[in-house]
């Protein structure tokens, strides 16, 4: 294949300018989760390198591994060749690199010159703040990236565009050789999209090596020298961006065997049960509308960020949309609460298991029992021999693990915390079923458990909603799929249509007409 | 029916077995060697009248400080207990002063504590503001009301009949307060420990995020609760009132803390998700032991507080101490 040759050979146009960073072989490991195996990463004075790979790839661990927040557990970090360690993200700025993330946190009260340089303020004579050496260079620096804005205002009084500018200054504002911008333009208009571009040339002209994450093909293809592509947490190949196209890359990032760990389906699809109209919010989605019926899975994918969560929490009720209908069996409903939701048999499993799925501190079986607690009990007390009857009949069936029903759920592995959560939904016996990444930072075996059940589910005629990042989830478990970018559905696919081109195309918003 | 191989059981311990290394059998200890510690330093302590009249330090409280369990429990805390005792008190002066009955006066104790029960509960629950906030601000407001009705003077001339609840005997020497009490404590304890309610008080204190994507009714479960505490705080004006026969602006000031001290010494997280009312009880005696034993000493009020507030800070310190010497 094209990229694997790459890949044992990297294009070095310019053989004699090596890199100023350079990632070998580094490995990290969380708890149930490979992130990063033995990847590769190469960044050279005055080339912007595109980082590209999906949600989940392993990007951002690489970004705080270069920015001295984690640690790998094995390879090498060279910076000029010779292996060093960021063991602080204080060393990893003494070494010249700097980040410019989504969302610095800056200081609404504090001038712009203190901004700029809080943490590292010159000093003077007894350690003293050097205030004018400090608002002198606060100047060189916004000069040097074209904006014009007084170091001593005040940063409240500043908009968001030069807000955004001070984040940059402040990333500058250590010496920096190696800027990483991690989705820099995910919150910038047009216009202050092409001025990023500006200052991207302007970083590349002073020699500064540059590591560019983003999701938008445009931006890559027009912004970058040299691209990476990670995969699962792997390195799949690396090279220069104009000896590469769309289609090619797109398949650098998905292209695996998707077919054999998910179990196989028949679907029996049945009559409508959910049928949204119209769902708007005023800042995350807007015009939602779709059915779901009977038997079937429907996975919503988009890039992280694109409205599918806040969406199906306002279809769950924690949030109110400004307009909008649901019809459950063609019957308008109103649902202004979870419990609304839950009495409408509408149930959603969030992602964030630990703040909103469980309540770790309570053992298993209140855990399951919550939502049902009307079904246990009698006139209102409580019977601990039905709750554990209960809780027992669901955890069996999703195969759980614990040592007893009143351990706490905190004690448990992120998987079998999803299959306590999950449990906790089926006991209500619902019709529609929301699962928001069920498989997240899950172990392999947990998550295969998962996609059997969810197929089990389906066959029961339950409908299940299944919003994933993950391309090989959605391909792997869907009847048909609706994409979101930006709070809207952009697309709904199924059949032969639906594939990991198709996917990405439209969560990405690259035009139909570049194929391979 | 079958048991699969992989079978999880119910419970590791049983009920009674985690009871045993439980806070309240802690606290047990602490009130038995309080009760053995009094009955030697005075030879007025073992006397069944003594005894009777120790228990009114803290009957009324301790009213309270059930309701005020729940509330922590949940997450929430209500600082304005002391201050709703006198707004109801000064509601039922007003009402004597107008010619009102023993049952009038009631209605308007138990009114007058639910109505700022529903004040505190509509301005955390559907304003969002921390409780701990508003009800300092609720605490000044409704103390403040009494001082301007009553300014320096007090309201006298409770019925005659009225004074039972404060100083009525059921039995012997076993007062109706006392009767009251243990009922409170009772129903307390099925609400919190044997209910759905209960349940989902617990769910709120421990992750109210969590319990509200589990279909709880978040909100709803928060205002009954301030609705409670602030009946709660009607009962005791009742009895205080009946038991001092007068109103002033000054009564029950500063109890809020003293409340809020027996649930924390009663073992509920101050962050809320655990306590029981079996705690509470026995913190509740334990208070009422050290007060009662200080005053047969002739030890001054002041140095009563200082001895309760060692007491908490020792009683909760221990614990900690204690797992760090065994880790050791």
């Amino acid at each position: 294949m094209l990229m694997h040759s790459q890949s044992q050979v990297p294009t070095a146009p310019e053989a004699n300018t090596p890199p100023i960073l350079s990632l070998d072989g580094i490995t990290k490991t969380f708890p149930g989760v490979k992130a990063l195996s033995e990847v590769a990463l190469n960044l050279y004075p005055g080339q912007v390198t595109a980082l590209v790979g999906e949600n989940g790839a392993g990007k951002s661990t690489v970004v705080k591994i270069l920015t001295g927040i984690y640690q790998p557990d094995g390879g090498a970090i060279r910076v000029d060749g010779h292996a060093t360690q960021f063991p602080t993200a204080r060393a990893a700025s003494d070494a010249g690199i700097t980040a410019i993330h989504q969302e610095t946190v800056l200081f609404d009260d504090l001038s712009v010159a203190e901004n700029i340089f809080i943490g590292h303020a010159p000093r003077g004579r007894f350690g003293l703040i050097d205030w004018a050496a400090m608002e002198r260079r606060s100047n060189e620096i916004l000069k040097s990236i074209g904006a014009t804005i007084d170091p001593a205002q005040k940063l409240r009084d500043l908009g968001i565009a030069s807000k955004h500018l001070v984040a940059i200054a402040r990333a500058l504002s250590i010496d920096a050789r190696v800027v990483i911008m991690d989705e820099p333009t995910a919150a910038l208009s047009h216009k202050e999209i092409q001025e990023l571009y500006e200052l991207v040339e302007k970083l590349k002209a002073q020699g500064k090596a540059i590591l560019f994450i983003s999701h938008k093909f445009d931006e890559i293809f027009h912004i970058a020298d040299r691209y990476t592509v990670f995969r699962d947490g792997q390195f799949i190949g690396e090279g220069m961006i104009d000896q590469v196209n769309e289609g090619q890359l797109v398949k650098m990032m998905v292209g695996r065997d998707v077919d054999h760990i998910f179990p196989k389906r028949e679907s029996h699809i049945g009559d409508e049960v959910l049928k949204v109209v119209g769902y708007d919010h005023p800042t995350e989605f807007a015009e939602i509308s779709f059915d779901l019926k009977r038997g079937e899975i429907l996975g919503f994918y988009g890039l992280v960020g694109a409205g599918r969560s806040e969406f199906m929490q306002s279809l769950f009720g924690i949030t109110r949309p400004s307009k909008g209908v649901v019809r459950i069996d063609g019957r308008v409903r109103v649902i202004r609460s979870p419990a609304d939701a839950v009495a409408n048999g509408i149930v959603y499993v969030p992602e964030d298991r630990g703040k909103q799925g469980a309540i770790t501190a309570l053992p298993i079986f209140q855990n399951v029992t919550l939502p049902s607690l009307g079904k246990t009990s009698k006139n209102g007390f409580l019977r601990l021999a039905e709750e554990f009857k209960l809780a027992r009949e669901y955890t069996e069936r999703l195969d759980l693990r614990a040592a007893s029903l009143d351990t706490n759920v905190g004690n448990l592995s992120g998987g079998n915390q999803q299959k306590v959560v999950i449990a906790k939904w089926l006991a209500t016996q619902p019709r529609v079923i929301i699962l928001d990444e069920p498989t997240k930072g899950i172990d392999i075996g947990s998550k295969a458990a998962v996609h059997e059940f969810m197929a089990e589910l389906a066959a029961q005629g339950l409908a299940v909603i299944m919003v994933s990042s993950e391309i090989p989830e959605i391909l792997g478990m869907s009847d048909r799929a609706i994409i979101m970018r930006e709070g809207r559905i952009v697309a709904e696919l199924d059949g032969d249509d639906l594939t990991p081109e198709t996917l990405v195309r439209h969560a990405a918003g690259i035009s139909q007409g570049a194929t391979t | 029916m079958t048991t699969p191989a992989n079978a999880i059981p119910d419970r590791l311990q049983t009920p009674w077995e985690s009871r045993l290394k439980s806070w309240e059998a802690l606290l047990l200890l602490v009130a038995i060697a309080i009760f053995i510690a009094n009955s030697f330093a005075s030879p007025y302590f073992l006397n069944a009248w003594n005894l009777s009249d120790a228990t009114f330090n803290f009957t009324e409280k301790a009213m309270i400080a059930f309701a005020m369990a729940l509330l922590i429990i949940s997450g929430e805390i209500d600082l304005s207990v002391a201050a709703i005792i006198a707004l109801a008190s000064t509601a039922m002066g007003a009402a004597v002063q107008a010619g009102a009955g023993t049952p009038v006066l009631i209605l308007v104790g138990l009114g007058t504590g639910l109505l700022c029960g529903a004040f505190n509960g509509v301005l955390v629950t559907r304003m969002g503001l921390p409780s701990i906030v508003v009800t300092i601000g609720t605490m000044s407001l409704f103390r403040g009301i009494s001082y301007i009705v009553l300014g320096d003077q007090a309201y006298r001339g409770y019925p005659s009949d009225f004074a039972f609840f404060g100083q009525g005997y059921v039995w012997w020497v076993i007062s109706f307060e006392f009767v009251l009490f243990a009922i409170i404590a009772v129903i307390y304890f099925v609400i919190l420990h044997k209910t759905n309610f209960g349940r989902s008080v617990y769910a709120i204190g421990n992750n109210p995020t969590g319990a509200l994507f589990s279909g709880i009714r978040v909100n709803r479960v928060k205002f009954i609760l301030f609705l409670l505490t602030g009946l709660m705080a009607g009962i005791a004006a009742i009895c205080l009132t009946s038991r001092l026969g007068s109103t002033r602006p000054s009564i029950a000031f500063g109890w809020e803390l003293e409340v809020v001290t027996m649930v924390v010494l009663g073992g509920v997280n101050i962050l809320g998700g655990s306590g029981t009312i079996p705690g509470v009880v026995i913190a509740a005696f334990v208070i009422g032991l050290v007060t009662f034993g200080l005053g047969l000493l002739n030890v001054p009020g002041i140095v009563m507080s200082i001895v309760v507030g060692a007491l908490l800070i020792g009683v909760i310190a221990l614990p900690r101490l204690w797992s760090q010497w065994r880790q050791r």
